[in-house]
């Protein structure tokens, strides 16, 4: 029994209920989610801690004291928490933003508790063990993201928060016919006895379609190609600390949940099931690339950068070695951190010259030089160059590939990292080189700047601290390597 | 203006029948079909038919609260139910119940479960209410 690896849903649950009832006070909203997302990340620390102490090297909770497979269960394994400590820093750093971006009208209309409500639904799809339930916290998740997608409601949210909408409840129907599929099957919806059970029978073909199926939920909500066509539009509509959360968050969520099913269940037939995903995941990031070059503004370039990252990693997933796995949860956490990192400084960029049209911009190094920098280490950071964080988490995939002889997907990969520098340093070099607009005047964005700088140095921090952070990462990647112990630890206590 | 006399003149035992009903629907949860759902729901529709026959501004009156701070009460409930376990050292949403001699119930057993129906009841009355009336008052 351990009720600490609960918090992190019921402690912003609770936090967004009680801002719900000051909705007219903004100053003292501010104030109690400053206050409580600061206890969240206490929290998540000590689950991360707890985690790594604890013998079996992961904590499981049997929610209504009903054992398992009967009841839920919580099951905080070393990746959920690292995840769940990531989601709350990012969370955050959002909310630190917001405070000076999201403006009034937004804030006395439930912006602040439906934030918290959004990282209810993020950290308990995390921390579930239960199939169904993970079903549960992706709505919870995605009616949080509906609101904060369309409050506001100027033209273009409405258009795009009906297609995100229309997209989500597809798939959403989609999940709920799968895990039918797969109940009538297995007879259960605890994920460590469905893994025990698809083991037994050695997962018939049956059983792969059903993998194929989650496939396509799954790659709805991380956006894989072919199902990635929702997000750009989606991502461009919100504000900007909006577009952080979600970008930095929601498809990380898909993409996680391939991590468990395609580990946990999903793994006796992989030339089948994992060279499909391997496939979709390279066609990915030639999209992502595609898009990222494509255009002059700035919001789309980092948008087709998240999709880049959700190939890179599902391709780092479908190689299911050691060094790819332990690479691709590497470059998940670094990619969530960078990536809202990202669409805050571009935010501010935004801010400053008042469009988010690189052609229109320019010389911005010679009124903000501080930000400048920053952006220049986020970007090298995100193509990954040697003492930054996307490194060792590419180069761990890598080696996966050499190891698989996926040659082709090392080529795409290597070549991808120059697209991707290319695509964020045009960013750094019309946006913040060449001849300023004179009409351009300084504006104080220090309050902006802060919760970005704060995450290119937990960044940074991230890169040079590979060594320490490496053993955490390989007592994740053991229980996804031997998903026996996870099923022992959740069915045999 | 038209003449609603014989429907406000329903509308005022009716409701009350409908209330009774989903009480008795709510508290008959655990042994029978029913529970917070239902009932929150025809609680709604109770306070829905008090709409059709008057206007908003009346029920307004008669029923002076703003329902989205009853689903804010109603979420807290629940809760607070879940997180309360933590206190008695048990995991979570781990529920408790006993048996009480109370003067007119007689021999009744108490159930923990029934606060967070409570929860889920007001939940329900509060979102189905809030969607009705900002529907209605929009221009």
């Amino acid at each position: 029994m351990n009720n600490l690896i609960l918090m992190p849903v019921i402690w912003p649950l609770l936090t967004g209920i009680i801002l719900i009832f000051l909705v007219k006070q903004v100053r003292l909203q501010k104030i109690i989610s400053m206050l409580s997302s600061l206890i969240a990340i206490g929290i998540s620390v000590t689950v991360v801690y707890q985690v790594s102490q604890s013998g079996s090297g992961m904590l499981t909770l049997a929610v209504g004291s009903w054992q398992a497979p009967f009841g839920i269960i919580i099951v905080a394994d070393m990746l959920a928490s690292l995840l769940v400590l990531t989601t709350t820093v990012i969370g955050s750093a959002v909310l630190f933003y917001s405070f000076n971006a999201i403006g009034k009208e937004r804030e006395q209309f439930y912006y602040y508790p439906v934030l918290q409500f959004l990282l209810v639904g993020v950290n308990g799809a995390f921390l579930t063990g239960d199939i169904f339930n993970l079903f549960v916290f992706f709505e919870v998740m995605l009616m949080a993201s509906y609101v904060l997608l369309v409050l506001g409601g100027t033209k273009k949210q409405l258009r795009e928060s009906l297609k995100y909408v229309i997209v989500n409840v597809l798939a959403s129907a989609f999940f709920v016919i799968t895990v039918a599929y797969l109940y009538s099957i297995v007879g259960t919806l605890n994920m460590a006895q469905v893994g025990e059970r698809v083991a037994e029978v050695n997962q018939p073909g049956i059983l792969s379609v059903i993998a194929i199926s989650f496939l396509v939920v799954f790659g709805t909500k991380g956006a894989i190609f072919p199902l990635y066509f929702w997000l750009p539009g989606a991502y461009n509509a919100p504000p900007i600390p909006v577009m952080a959360l979600l970008g930095a968050l929601l498809t990380k969520v898909g993409i996680y949940s391939i991590f468990r099913t395609y580990t946990l269940i999903f793994y006796h037939d992989q030339s089948f099931t994992h060279t499909i995903l391997g496939v979709l995941g390279l066609l990915t990031i030639i999209v992502g690339i595609t898009g990222a070059l494509a255009y002059w503004d700035v919001k789309k370039i980092i948008i087709y950068n998240v999709v880049i990252a959700v190939g890179v990693i599902s391709f780092g997933i479908s190689l299911m070695n050691v060094p790819a796995l332990t690479g691709s949860i590497f470059y998940l956490i670094h990619d969530m951190l960078i990536k809202a990192a990202l669409f805050l400084l571009i935010g501010i960029m935004i801010k400053v010259s008042g469009t988010s049209d690189l052609r229109k911009m320019g010389g911005l190094i010679q009124l903000y030089p501080a930000i400048a920098w920053t952006f220049f280490i986020a970007a090298i950071s995100l193509a990954g160059i040697p003492p930054f964080s996307g490194f060792a988490g590419k180069l761990l995939i890598l080696r996966g590939a050499v190891e698989a002889e996926a040659y082709f997907g090392l080529a795409i990969i290597l070549l991808s990292s120059l697209m991707v520098l290319y695509s964020v340093f045009r960013i750094f070099m019309y946006g913040f080189w060449g001849k300023s607009n004179p009409s351009l005047s300084k504006v104080n964005v220090t309050k902006l700047f802060i919760p970005a700088v704060i995450l290119v140095v937990l960044s940074v921090l991230y890169g040079l601290g590979t060594e320490e952070i490496y053993p955490y990462i390989s007592q994740a990647v053991e229980i996804l390597l031997s998903p026996e112990i996870y099923i022992n630890a959740v069915l045999k206590e | 203006m038209k003449n609603d006399l014989i429907l406000q003149t329903v509308t005022k035992v009716v409701v009350f029948i409908i209330l009774l009903f989903s009480v008795s629907i709510f508290f008959g949860g655990h042994y029978s079909p029913g529970g917070g759902f239902v009932g929150g729901l025809l609680t709604a529709a109770a306070i829905v038919l008090l709409l059709l026959a008057y206007d908003i501004k009346t029920v307004a009156k008669l029923i002076p609260v703003d329902y989205k701070l009853v689903v804010a009460t109603g979420l807290l409930i629940s809760t607070l139910t879940v997180a309360g376990a933590m206190f008695f050292d048990v995991p979570m949403m781990t529920h408790a119940y006993q048996y009480f001699d109370i003067p007119i119930l007689g021999h009744t057993s108490l159930h923990t479960a029934v606060l967070f129906d409570l929860g889920v009841y007001l939940v329900v009355v509060g979102v189905t209410m809030t969607i009705i009336q900002t529907i209605g008052e929009d221009e």
